[in-house]
């Protein structure tokens, strides 16, 4: 265990952060502005990344592709808000979690009948095929990318909802919705909005980890669930706490899968840590919100209200 | 009371009871042993979803993990008999232990949170039970074990459907029978009476929280006897059995059915798998028509199966405002009548 080694896993769980931020920042407006579970959030992910694959295939741009993804998947937004979620937010959570639930069915299906079962490939683009060089240490271009696109759109969404006249009617809005629109918003614009953006931003996150991971079917079940570990971690409605608790879950997982199994060697046999090294490092996330919620059951960075 | 025959939302689910009750006969008349396991399912689907209604129907605690405890049952199973372990006592007595304690401390974590924390917490706690058996690589990982040694109570083994499912259908005509026992005893009516208003139970000196947790524990244990005959009639252990999909899928069951019924896990499993069935014959792809479907269940409301028999329920009283005048007073009663029984020490 070097440094160069420990720092090559530090960058890679900021990068993976990264990716869950982008997931859980559109996520936690509509869990907490409109109170909506949406399960299909990790659907809207992978249409995205199915999306970007198709584009790139005919168009051979990464650029477009991901262009593609964002525009398809705030159509796609759109499309659920008018169909289902728009007729849900009044309703308890058992709805949106029963209503949202089959939704991930019915996507997970459609992709199968509409790209096959089989994964499909989105390759790198060619000018981020390299490796970047840090003061002597190379990390590949492409993960150094995400990292950055995940920066920018933390410091846009910061700037959005605390800076801008749209951004101070969805804090208003997620107070008191009827006293907003009393004052002549229109709310239910501004919620079909706000999740178009949420399912946008998804959609990105799913063409930029298309190239990293393998697109296909379910490929947003896992990821979901590791969005709403972040969620509830860093205070449901919160963007601020969405993003400190993804880069903590980021790089929570990504060393623990790394250094536990190692560490636990150190420390008992072999072959119990073996065992239970890899089973430990993949309950670390769960384990980690689990301890949160007991000690802070709003989370670490409620919303402010 | 009205005669059972001007209760369809009652002759209904017990003739669907009885019919039950025929299958192993009939398949075996007809040499269709394939009907014997199907339906087998369906029953251990039923106890499931009866255990997930305690927690959700009558305690409006919506857990989202339950197939936790559908896997620990199964892999109490699995672990006993990698160990040689084949008495069928022993395996419930591990599956009940060792659901009632993670219930218990899963459930006292999960209850200071309410609402979308309450639902994704227990989410977690599935995840965790997920995780650890797939890297668990020396009990099969997310390949599953096959169980060499069924449950063996006595002469009784399980080790043939046919055996599973009688023990199955006496389970759930038992569990249906307490679940109806348990609705309007006191401990329901503070559940239930809690769901409409924490708040005010609390205020009559009930202990709510004390009372969701048992409940909570209760749906666990039974939600685990349901996972060791599941394990006993795949003769398998897998960690699918505790994927997120399928807490969601006996939500759905408990919701088609009829939230807080008594006979809506029944009727909820009988039409979620049997349209599960019915589709697959038509298409691979049954899923594009069943999530649609369910998503069309969430948008009409959710008094389920039960709650549209009960529209043709005996005319002359008003079936729809009598449920809902008795769900509303169920926290007023709870607060009342029930106190006493909190005095005697009910609990």
């Amino acid at each position: 265990m070097n440094s160069t080694l420990v720092f090559a896993q530090l960058l890679n769980g900021l990068q993976y952060g990264v990716l869950l931020f982008l997931l859980a920042a559109g996520l936690t407006l509509v869990f907490g502005i409109m109170s909506f579970v949406n399960l299909a959030h990790g659907s809207l992910y992978m249409m995205g990344a199915y999306f970007a694959a198709t584009a790139f295939q005919y168009t051979g741009s990464f650029g477009l592709a991901v262009l593609a993804a964002m525009l398809g998947s705030l159509l796609l937004g759109l499309a659920l808000e008018f169909v289902a979620v728009a007729r849900l937010y009044r309703r308890d959570h058992l709805d949106h979690v029963l209503a949202t639930f089959g939704l991930v069915l019915f996507f997970n299906e459609l992709v199968r009948i509409i790209w096959g079962a089989q994964p499909v490939f989105l390759q790198v683009p060619e000018f981020l095929g390299g490796a970047i060089d840090i003061g002597g240490f190379s990390y590949p271009a492409y993960r150094f990318a995400i990292i950055v696109v995940g920066l920018v759109v933390a410091i846009g969404s910061w700037l959005l909802i605390n800076k801008t006249r749209v951004g101070m009617l969805i804090r208003a809005g997620a107070v008191n919705p009827a006293m907003v629109a009393a004052l002549g918003v229109n709310i239910r614009l501004l919620n079909a909005m706000l999740f178009a953006v949420g399912a946008m931003l998804a959609g990105l996150a799913g063409a930029m980890a298309g190239p990293i991971l393998s697109v296909q079917s379910g490929m947003g079940e896992s990821v979901l669930i590791t969005t709403l570990v972040v969620i509830v971690i860093g205070g449901i409605g919160s963007v601020t706490g969405a993003f400190y608790a993804a880069l903590i879950v980021g790089i929570v997982d990504t060393m623990g899968r790394v250094f536990l199994p190692f560490l636990l060697r150190q420390v008992t046999e072999r072959s119990f840590a073996d065992a239970a090294g890899p089973a430990l490092a993949s309950m670390l996330v769960y384990l980690l919100m689990a301890v949160v919620l007991a000690w802070r059951p709003q989370g670490l960075f409620p919303a402010n209200r | 009371m009205t005669p059972l025959i001007s209760r369809p939302s009652a002759w209904v689910p017990l003739l669907a009871l009885l019919l039950l009750a025929t299958v192993p006969f009939v398949a075996q008349a007809t040499d269709q042993q394939f009907y014997v396991a199907f339906f087998a399912r369906i029953i251990i689907y039923a106890i499931a979803a009866c255990a997930l209604n305690i927690a959700l129907g009558y305690g409006g605690l919506v857990s989202f993990g339950h197939s936790l405890f559908l896997g620990l049952g199964g892999y109490a199973v699995g672990l006993a008999s990698f160990y040689g372990v084949g008495n069928g006592w022993v395996h419930l007595a591990l599956t009940l232990g060792v659901c009632g304690l993670v219930a218990l401390v899963t459930g006292a974590i999960s209850l200071r949170t309410t609402g979308i924390a309450f639902i994704m917490i227990t989410l977690a706690f599935a995840q965790m039970g997920y995780f650890l058996f797939v890297s668990l690589k020396h009990y099969g990982g997310d390949d599953g074990m096959p169980i060499a040694q069924t449950s063996r109570f006595g002469p009784l083994d399980l080790s043939s459907a046919t055996n599973v499912y009688v023990v199955a259908f006496v389970v759930l005509v038992l569990s249906i029978w307490w679940l109806a026992r348990l609705r309007v005893a006191p401990f329901g009516m503070v559940i239930r009476g809690a769901k409409q208003n924490a708040r005010r139970v609390n205020a009559a000196g009930i202990p709510v929280l004390r009372y969701q947790l048992l409940a909570y524990v209760m749906s666990g244990m039974l939600c685990g006897v349901a996972g060791l005959l599941l394990a006993n009639l795949n003769a398998f252990a897998s960690p699918s059995t505790l994927a997120w999909a399928v807490s969601g899928e006996l939500i759905v069951i408990v919701v088609i059915g009829g939230l807080g019924t008594v006979f809506g896990p029944l009727m909820g499993a009988l039409v979620f798998l049997g349209l599960e069935e019915i589709l697959k014959g038509f298409t691979d792809h049954w899923m594009v028509i069943f999530g649609p479907l369910i998503v069309i269940v969430a948008l009409l409301g959710k008094r389920g199966i039960i709650g549209l028999l009960q529209r043709f329920d005996s005319r002359g009283k008003l079936p729809a405002k009598i449920t809902t005048t008795t769900t509303t007073t169920a926290a007023a009663v709870a607060a009342t009548g029930v106190a006493t029984g909190v005095a005697k020490g009910a609990l």
